[in-house]
């Protein structure tokens, strides 16, 4: 037929969905671009290694809060990182298991509930019992958050490998945990990898659960019992400050919170590719 | 007249309320070949995978009546399928090479998997088992390259070389060659009947040429029954059911 209006009909559908690729990354460049410029005057020496000033007064920095955000992440991610693999690896593992109907259902709550919510229920289990703020706690709150998306993803790659996989492994007359193990787990390692990463810039990202578990502190603090500063944390109190070097420092903070994340995702991507 | 290895009495195999299988006893005697023939659908495969218990993993499958392994029954209770996989290997359709694997480790997964750490034995049976499989002078110098780079007729004689790394007495294989070129289903069709002195194979094919050039036996199967079961020879040349005649002459399936 007629090949000309064809071709035209082709470049018209291929230049809109250009046109969609740009509006869906507008707003991406827009936040990182604003982020870059609105923060990289904060970041000095003095922001990496200083405590914060008291109010008020110019100058001081973000190292509690730049300590605190990587041992509060951590804990969760070893927390929240082995339960959520191994309720993964239960759903798409072992699907009789009679612990899949409810961990399937605490997964799917567990993914809508508000981040605020997991801070009080950390609030709850671990700072009432406790008896006082603490980094562990905040930890505790994050990992919560962290669970279901962890599960989720691991499944999901799970159920993306061949079932002939798991087959050739039985055949060989290895037990099935040593197939799960040695064989599955491996194949999917990039993807869990994913899963993990995804879940930590979700949860590094959150100030509201550490509201009143991690708490806050302006002092350089490494127990882990005791309250500690997070980024985000830093982030949401200085904002709404009424002090200009604070937000100033508040922007530095967003911007080396993407960073932070930028290199998590670029490291551990290299590491699995090996 | 040879041993008897394993057999089958009155096997019925159920998915859900359907029986696929149906009451089928097979003798499988002692390093022969006995192959399973029969149209897409009919059983065979089901079959194949009750006699290593490959069907535990399905909750909606059902075995019924009994599979004898050397005289055990290989469904008693307290029996561990893992062990009966032990001795009864199985090779698949599609070639499935571990992804994360090199080809020696791929070929002794199932002994480093379980703990034999000794190098020298290790290398040992690598070579053994590829030399079996026909693949050594192909791969020996390449041995630590992943397994997946190797092409699929390369892919199925290594899971050959890996089920028979760990010595099985019974070797089942499910259509080998079916996803192969002529020239590969050749190495595996002349790799079977040299195997066949070490090892009892049970192929399931689609392929009649291929039961009747490697096989002493042949079962029928229709329908989830087993209509025939003969010699090779007398099962393709002088068939006793009408039914088998029609299949074997290309009238169905």
């Amino acid at each position: 037929m007629n090949l000309r209006r064809r071709y035209l009909r082709d470049r018209i559908m291929v230049a809109f969905v250009y046109l969609g690729t740009l509006v869906v990354l507008l707003p991406l460049g827009f936040i990182l671009v604003h982020v870059f410029l609105s923060g990289v005057g904060a970041l000095n020496w003095d922001f990496f290694t200083k405590p914060p000033a008291p109010p008020g007064e110019p100058g001081g920095g973000m190292l509690p809060a730049i300590v605190g955000t990587f041992v509060i992440d951590l804990m969760a991610l070893a927390m929240g990182g082995a339960l959520g693999l191994g309720g993964g690896v239960l759903m798409a593992e072992y699907p009789e298991h009679p612990l899949n109907r409810p961990l399937r259902l605490v997964a799917n709550v567990l993914g809508g509930v508000p981040a605020i919510l997991m801070g009080l229920f950390a609030f709850v289990v671990v700072v009432l019992p406790m008896g006082g703020f603490s980094a562990f706690s905040g930890s505790v709150a994050l990992a919560v958050l962290m669970i279901p998306i962890i599960m989720r993803a691991t499944e999901e790659v799970l159920r993306m490998l061949p079932w002939e996989l798991r087959e050739a492994g039985l055949a060989l007359g290895l037990p099935r945990w040593r197939v799960t193990l040695s064989l599955v787990l491996p194949a999917a390692k990039g993807g869990i990898v994913t899963g993990l990463l995804l879940a930590l810039a979700r949860a590094a990202g959150e100030a509201a659960p550490l509201l009143f578990t991690a708490f806050g502190n302006s002092f350089l603090s490494f127990d882990p019992l005791g309250p500690m500063d997070s980024l985000p944390l830093k982030i949401y109190v200085y904002a709404i400050s009424p002090y200009e070097d604070w937000i100033r420092q508040a922007w530095g903070a967003a911007l080396l919170l993407v960073l932070l994340l930028m290199v998590t995702n670029y490291l551990a991507r290299r590491a699995v590719r090996r | 007249m040879e041993a008897l290895r394993m057999e089958t009495e009155n096997l019925t195999v159920y998915y859900g309320k359907h029986a696929g299988v149906r009451g089928v006893s097979l003798p499988v005697y002692d390093r022969t070949i006995t192959a399973l023939i029969g149209p897409s659908g009919c059983g065979k495969t089901t079959f194949l995978r009750a006699l290593n218990r490959m069907h535990d993993l399905n909750p909606v499958v059902r075995v019924e009546g009994r599979v004898r392994l050397d005289d055990e029954d290989i469904y008693a209770p307290g029996v561990d399928p893992v062990v009966i996989r032990r001795k009864v290997g199985m090779v698949f359709q599609r070639p499935t090479p571990f992804p994360t694997m090199s080809i020696f480790e791929n070929v002794v997964a199932g002994l480093r998997l379980v703990g034999v750490r000794d190098r020298d034995r290790l290398r040992e049976v690598a070579e053994r088992s590829l030399r079996q499989a026909a693949l050594w002078d192909e791969v020996k110098d390449r041995l630590n390259e992943p397994a997946v780079g190797l092409s699929g007729g390369q892919q199925q004689r290594i899971s050959i070389a890996r089920a028979l790394a760990v010595e099985p007495e019974v070797l089942l294989m499910d259509e080998p060659t079916s996803a192969l070129d002529p020239i590969s289903t050749q190495a595996i069709e002349d790799l079977l009947v040299d195997l066949k002195e070490q090892v009892t194979i049970v192929i399931v094919t689609h392929n009649m040429q291929q039961a009747a050039r490697v096989s002493d036996r042949t079962a029928f199967f229709l329908d989830g029954e087993m209509i025939e079961f003969g010699p090779t020879e007398q099962l393709f040349t002088n068939p006793t059911d009408p039914r088998t005649e029609a299949y074997i002459t290309g009238r169905f399936g």
